[in-house]
Formats: C-alpha cells, structure tokens, sequence
C-alpha cells in the first residue's frame, strides 16, 4: 500500500525549482542572495563607528572575522598568513551562506548541491595557489611540487608520479566533490524523510496504527535538520582551512 | 499467458536492477574504509585531547583536516551511487 504512494520523485526534479528566467533559476537567486547578504553585512559594519563599543552587525562581522583569523589562518599559515584573511573570510561566508539554505524553511536548497559552484570556487582555489607558488618560488615551484625538499633520489620515480597527480588533479577535484556530495547526500536525506513522513501520513489505510507511526520519520526529519546546520558550517569550514593550507603549502615548500 | 505478461522479466529490467543493487552495493562498500578510519582518527583525537587540554585547538585543525580527507572516499562512493543507481 506504501509502496504504491511512496514513489521517489527524479534526482533533477528535486535539484530544480521553476526557473525564473531561461538561465535564472533557484541556485542562481540563492547564489546571489548569499553574495550580497555577505557583502552587505561588511558593508553596514564598516560604517559604524568603530571607537564605540560593537553591537548588533558589527558584533556578527568582528566575530566572523576573529573566527577565520584564529581558527583557520593562524593554525594553518601562521602570521605571515594573515594576508590571505579577506579572501578566506569571503570564501568562507560565501559557501556558509550557499550551504545554510538547504534548511531555511521555502528555500529548501543549499546551492552548493549543483556541481557549477563547487567546481567553480576549486577551480579559483586552484589558481591562486599554483600562483602563490610561482610568485614565491619561481620556477622552481614546478619541481618542487613533484618533489618535496628532502626525499631520497630513490623514491623520487614513484613520489614524482603520486605528488603530480595528487597536486593537480586530486586536489580540485577533492576539494569539489567533497562540497558538492555532502551537501546533495544531506539534501537527499531530508527529502526522503520529509516523502516519507509525507506518504504516512496521507497513506489510505485500514490498519489504524500506521499514521501515527509518522512521527518516526517526523523526528528523524527534525535530528537531520539539526545536523544539516552543523554540516553546512563544518562543510564551509573544512573548504575554507583547506583552501589555506594549500595556499600556506605553496608559499612555504618545507611544511 | 497475456495477463502475467508484465510479470515477465524483459532485459531491460534485468539491467535496471543490476543497476540497482550495485548502486547499493558501490555505497555500501565505500563507506566501510572511511567509516572505521574516521572512528579511529576521532578517538586517537579525543585521546590526544584528554591527555593535553592545552593542544585542542591544533589537534582539533588536524582532526578535522584528517576528517577531510578520509571521508573523500566514502563522497566519491555516494557520487557513484548517484551516477550508477538514479
């Protein structure tokens, strides 16, 4: 009887909203959303007065600021790293804010759950820290990413090969699937509980015990949410202090 | 015969079912390594941050680093399963 009522719905019917546009859909709108939201909250803590105490946005924007100085730069680069804190700091906001509307009630989608933003933000990670490197080593950085400063002129055939790959391929590519599949995995998971609890609920039964067993799915529904929080910062998090020690990698080869 | 026509299996739902399972099969296998590495990186961190309150912070960076990196392996299975089972 479930079975029949429960059907689940096409992957793409799921990542997609109506589209505004021919090329302006939901992802798009969130994915602005999230850049002006972050840039207006800086925008509007930048013009109060700074030798008064910090309240309300100013608050929120000092304490981003210290959060992405101590928790990431400095454990990661240290205090020749503290250069990179704006970027970072906007690249954090940036997927905290893409990933934080998976669930916000109506929203329901974190944009980073489509592979264009991902690929895209790796891809930029990608540049700069290949940059980095050429700017802080020359043209010895080429040799230096196949082979690490101190590795015996034995290993260096079979380091030469996996640091290669490792360093230009597995990297962006790491670094997008592990934004994209975690956030696409949580954003599955809360719309099979939320059909599931759905489909209970509406089932047409004789067995009377069925739809109050709705609330067992409901629960899991509400635990996942409450985790999705947490994923959607910790997925932020680890981009962003990956991010910094590629960076930190590329400008000091001995670490 | 007509009417159990549609219990026949026809190669089409033999593929989709191979499908199927493998898709959960490909999951379930990529989620052993990172499952039991991720045990294992978590509790030897948790160790090392009873032992030395002072150093949490760093072992915590790593810990997430390390986190990183070994569920890789299990996201790069779900992608699998994505790309073999819908």
């Amino acid at each position: 009887m479930i079975a029949e009522s429960f059907k689940f719905p096409e992957i793409n019917s799921i990542l997609r909203w109506r589209d505004l546009f021919s090329s302006f859909n939901k992802i798009a709108l969130i994915a602005v959303a999230a850049a002006v939201i972050g840039s207006l909250i800086f925008i509007l803590a930048g013009r109060k007065d700074a030798s008064v105490a910090p309240k309300g946005v100013r608050n929120l924007a000092e304490t981003s600021v210290e959060f992405v100085e101590n928790g990431i730069v400095m454990q990661t680069m240290g205090k020749e790293g503290l250069g990179w804190t704006p970027f970072l700091l906007s690249l954090f906001l940036f997927i905290y804010l893409c990933n934080v509307p998976g669930i916000i009630p109506f929203l329901q989608m974190p944009a980073t759950a489509r592979m264009a933003i991902p690929v895209f933000l790796s891809l930029l990670v990608w540049v700069i820290y290949m940059g980095v490197g050429f700017k802080h080593q020359g043209i010895k950085y080429l040799t230096h990413t196949i082979w690490p400063p101190g590795v015996p002129t034995a290993l260096k055939p079979l380091v030469g090969v996996i640091e290669l790959i490792s360093n230009y391929f597995v990297r962006p590519f790491s670094l997008t699937v592990r934004l994209f599949a975690n956030m696409l995995a949580g954003h599955i998971l809360l719309v099979t509980f939320a059909l599931l609890t759905n489909s209970l609920v509406t089932a047409q039964t004789q067995q009377f015990m069925l739809k109050p067993m709705a609330i067992l799915p409901f629960f899991m529904l509400v635990f996942l949410t409450a985790f999705e929080v947490l994923v959607a910062f910790l997925q932020a998090y680890i981009f962003t202090i990956l991010t910094a020690v590629y960076i930190g990698g590329s400008a000091h080869p001995e670490h | 015969m007509e009417a159990f026509a549609h219990l026949v299996a026809t190669a089409a739902d033999d593929k989709a079912t191979a499908a199927a399972s493998s898709a959960g099969y490909a999951y379930g296998l990529a989620a052993i390594g990172p499952g039991i590495g991720i045990g294992y990186l978590v509790g030897k961190s948790v160790e090392a941050m009873a032992r030395q309150p002072e150093a949490a912070g760093m072992v915590r960076t790593t810990m997430f680093l390390g986190i990183a990196f070994t569920e890789a392996l299990a996201l790069i299975g779900f992608v699998v399963f994505i790309l073999i089972g819908l």
